[in-house]
């Protein structure tokens, strides 16, 4: 199992680091979806069956999918030269050096915590069900309005809508609409 | 049963959330950055995860699951906004989004 | 009973609050009937508790009402708490009554303004603060009325604020009245710190035990009272505000620049008579600022041109006599002339703001002439009320109010015949100025022709002031006429009576001649003005005239002294060091300014990196501590 651990751990590691460096999007998601699985090893091995297929279905299955749609919809060409252009390398420097100095915080975080014995268990959907519509009963009921919330939002701006301009402004839009294409 | 030291547990999670940091900090594409911000979500749900595995609680799966629907929701309204920022400025570029400047002393 | 007297200032208030939270967007008929009908509530409230207190006296002669606590701190104490005794009935009568009549008839006059929600706003916040200032039983809840009516005289002056000059008249108004305010103030700290209360009973009654007669503290107090009095009633020597308050619309003038503001003074006066009887050397200072005032003012108001600065400075005149009255110590005869002269100088202003509303905004008088057959109703209402200024003998209440003073001001034992001389010339030229307004605007030929005739809201509440004018008179006979003394009796429950010295001499005499000048003035009138106009004519072409026209060259006089000298100093100090200090704050502001909108790129990245640059400095710092 340990050995299981440690090679999901790494896929994950590994492909994550992929996923946000790669210049094409659809390759960087799947890489994205590659990570996830393994967290969701993970999360098998640590004793959370039901969260592991959680992350499979919602994540990896749902919000990637989702992704995956809107960068299909948007259908972005000459994508990886503006990535060139986006990602100069001495970008990566200031954000490396912050992640260094977070992860020595964790670092020094974590020798000083006490609790070292290692005592997995193992934890059934079962009794997450029942915690979940006990104890959490106001959670879950909050976690769904803002579900709906974020249902009315996303479809509230994703709708396509008609522009409507009065006719004196019609040209002016015209002379604008032309303009900024070099950008692409 | 697995006998992984926890901290190594914890240190994982936090490589991933580092990882998902230096990616919304480094990348200008805004979907790399939502995507970047899905890897930080994921992460901190997996201390969750690990913490409820170490005091054999189900609170830590419980938060995982309430983390999971903000997520999605997030996801959901932020694909919609990336959609329409895209159909206005046709570009995904987040520095050209700057409406938000001080135009009075740069323009 | 005590709930309604609450409501009496509670009432205004309110339809202040509802006019101007809601005022723009209510159509005109209701605003017209909350502002009036607010007024009009505390008018018939204030008959009925009048009724009550006449026929019901309570053993000490006050009913009061405590509302809640304000202040309670340091040993201060006060109140908002009101309390209604024979003083402060007459005046919430005057109060309510003329202000409900002004307001019927504002209705009218404003119609089509394009502030006339403001309009009311305002005049309502006048009515709740003039009967805060009347039934306060502190002086600090006395001083918040004043300062209220103060703020609204400013508001109301200013009210056409798109002309400058009005917003100047405004100005000074505010300004010179807060010379005197600012007296009153310190007189308010100085009773307060010596004799420890500041309710206007107890303090009373630790003056008359603390302080000896003519004690240099009584003396000092009672002079700043007398400021603050001198300066809200446009007296010698600050009475140089009023006749430019004529700015503001005719029924703001009629009702706080002629009926009841400017009154605060003899009010304040009267409510603190035990003060000012400590203090005879104030008194008599207060009985001299009258009689210089009244024939100062007298001089003046017969050069004007204008309408209504004649009318302001015969206000301002008609107070020099209430104040003659107060210093001679008639109490109750300085209060009826107020009561009086409430109701002919609001009939005036308004039958005048009629006048110069017909006429288009019209308000020289020698440019009008010949409006008796034009407006009859305006005219004969007009007449009866300059018949009762110019104290007509007999049928108008002016002449028993007025008799009535110049009587104190010779028999009492604080009065002297120098007092009485001055008041009698004072009474010649009143009506002498009076009357030469009238023949000049109504008799003669017709100069400008009014273009349609006043409406009902005009006119009624001019006739019903007209009656007042008539008959307020007599409810206060003089002894050689039946000695009825129905208004000074309820007075003389608070107000100590008159201490007469010269019994020897007969009243009649004294009407005779007080009716014998009054006449002779009208006389005079006629002949100058109507018989043979040449010879007023050279007469105001000449210096003096000049002289008295521009109100004694007072506004000339303190332009030199303080407005040119602080401008003077104003200008070499624009560039002092304290400006220094206060550029660099503004320098060191705009600096920071500039460094921090350069942060304000409105990069949603950068915005990322500030926040994770400075949680990772946060967390570093945790970690190490």
């Amino acid at each position: 199992m340990n050995t299981i651990f440690y090679i999901a751990a790494l896929v994950a590691l590994v492909s994550t680091a992929l996923a946000i460096s790669g210049r094409n999007a659809i390759h960087a998601l799947l890489f994205l979806i590659v990570s996830l699985l393994s967290i969701s090893v993970i999360f098998f091995i640590l004793g959370a069956p039901f969260i592991a297929a959680l992350e499979v279905i919602v994540y990896a299955g749902a919000i990637m999918v989702l992704f995956i749609f809107v960068i299909m919809m948007l259908n972005v060409g000459l994508e990886k030269e503006m990535e060139n252009k986006w990602l100069r390398p001495g970008m990566w420097i200031l954000p490396s050096i912050l992640a260094f100095i977070l992860l020595i915080d964790f670092l020094s975080m974590l020798r000083s915590m006490n609790y070292r014995e290692i005592r997995g268990q193992i934890i059934l959907p079962k009794q997450v069900g029942i915690s979940l519509f006990t104890t959490y009963l106001l959670g879950v009921e909050i976690s769904a309005m803002l579900l709906l919330a974020g249902i009315v939002g996303a479809y509230h701006l994703g709708r396509q809508k008609k522009k409507v301009i009065h006719r004196f402004l019609e040209k002016i839009e015209e002379t604008h609409a032309e303009a900024p294409d070099t950008n692409l | 049963m697995v006998t992984i030291p926890i901290e190594i547990q914890i240190l994982f999670a936090a490589s991933l959330f580092l990882l998902g940091l230096i990616g919304l900090l480094v990348r200008r594409n805004i979907i790399f950055m939502l995507m970047s911000i899905e890897v930080m979500f994921n992460s901190a749900g997996l201390v969750f995860i690990i913490a409820g595995s170490r005091w054999g609680q189900t609170d830590g799966q419980v938060m995982f699951i309430f983390i999971l629907a903000v997520a999605a929701a997030e996801v959901s309204v932020g694909l919609a906004l990336i959609l329409q920022m895209f159909h206005h400025y046709k570009t995904l570029d987040a520095d050209e989004l700057s409406k938000l400047r001080d135009s009075k002393n740069d323009s | 009973m005590t709930l309604l007297l609450a409501l009496i200032p509670i009432l205004p208030l309110f339809g202040f609050l509802v006019l101007s939270i809601f005022g723009g967007r209510l159509p005109w008929k209701v605003v017209a009937t909350i502002g009036t009908g607010s007024v009009g509530l505390s008018a018939l409230l204030t008959l009925i508790i009048g009724t009550v207190f006449l026929s019901l006296p309570s053993p000490d002669g006050v009913y009061a009402v405590n509302l809640w606590e304000w202040i309670n701190t340091g040993g201060l104490t006060a109140n908002i708490s009101f309390r209604l005794d024979a003083l402060s009935l007459v005046f919430i009568f005057v109060v309510t009554f003329v202000g409900f009549l002004i307001h019927v008839y504002s209705v009218e006059f404003m119609k089509g303004d394009e502030g006339f929600s403001r309009f009311f706003a305002y005049m309502n916040l006048f009515v709740f603060s003039m009967l805060v200032l009347v039934l306060a039983d502190n002086l600090l809840l006395l001083y918040l009325g004043w300062e209220g009516v103060g703020l609204c005289s400013y508001l109301l002056i200013g009210f056409w604020y798109k002309e400058p000059a009005n917003g100047y008249a405004a100005r000074k108004a505010f300004i010179i009245t807060r010379v005197g305010d600012t007296a009153m103030i310190i007189g308010l700290f100085l009773l307060f710190i010596n004799l420890g209360t500041l309710n206007i009973n107890e303090l009373m009654q630790q003056a008359s035990l603390k302080w000896a007669m003519g004690s240099p503290l009584a003396l000092l107090t009672a002079a700043l009272l007398l400021g603050g009095a001198v300066g809200k009633s446009a007296q010698l020597p600050l009475q140089t505000w009023l006749p430019d308050a004529m700015a503001g619309p005719s029924p703001v003038s009629a009702l706080i620049h002629a009926a009841t503001m400017v009154t605060a003074g003899v009010y304040l006066i009267a409510r603190t008579h035990v003060l000012f009887a400590l203090a005879p050397a104030v008194q008599t200072a207060v009985a001299v600022i009258g009689a210089l005032t009244l024939l100062l003012a007298g001089f003046s108001a017969l050069t004007q041109h204008d309408l209504k600065r004649i009318l302001a400075y015969s206000t301002i005149s008609q107070i020099g006599y209430m104040f003659l009255a107060l210093g001679v110590g008639a109490w109750s005869a300085a209060i009826f002339h107020f009561m009086v002269h409430a109701f002919f100088k609001a009939l005036l202003f308004l039958a005048g703001g009629a006048v110069i509303l017909l006429l288009h905004e019209e308000h020289d008088i020698f440019k009008m002439g010949g409006l008796r057959k034009k407006m009859p109703v305006i005219f004969w209402t007009f007449l009866i009320g300059s018949a009762s200024l110019a104290a007509l003998p007999l049928i108008t209440a002016g002449f028993y109010s007025k008799d009535q003073i110049l009587w104190f001001a010779w028999s009492a034992s604080n009065g002297s015949p120098w007092l009485w001389a001055a008041g009698f010339v004072g009474a010649f030229l009143t009506s002498l100025y009076t009357f030469r307004m009238v023949f000049i605007t109504f008799f003669g030929e017709t100069k400008t022709e009014p273009d349609h005739q006043p409406g009902k809201l005009i006119v009624i509440p001019i006739v019903i002031l007209a009656v007042f004018s008539l008959l307020a008179g007599f409810i206060e006979l003089p002894g050689s006429m039946g000695s009825f003394h129905l208004f000074s009796d309820v007075l003389n429950t608070l107000l100590p009576s008159v201490i007469l010295s010269h019994e020897n001499v007969s009243e009649i005499v004294f009407q005779v001649l007080a009716s014998v000048i009054s006449l002779s003035g009208i006389y005079l009138a006629y002949v100058l003005y109507l018989k043979k106009p040449a010879l007023a004519g050279s007469f105001n072409k000449s210096r003096i005239s000049n002289f008295f026209y521009s109100g004694w060259g007072f506004d000339r006089v303190y332009d030199i002294v303080f407005v040119k000298p602080v401008v003077w100093l104003a200008d070499i100090d624009k560039n002092d060091f304290i400006d220094l200090f206060s550029k660099g704050i503004a320098m060191v502001t705009i600096f920071f300014n500039k460094a921090l909108s350069l942060m304000q790129n409105g990069k949603v990245r950068w915005a990322v990196m500030a926040l994770a640059i400075g949680i990772v400095f946060i967390l570093t710092i945790m970690m190490n501590l």
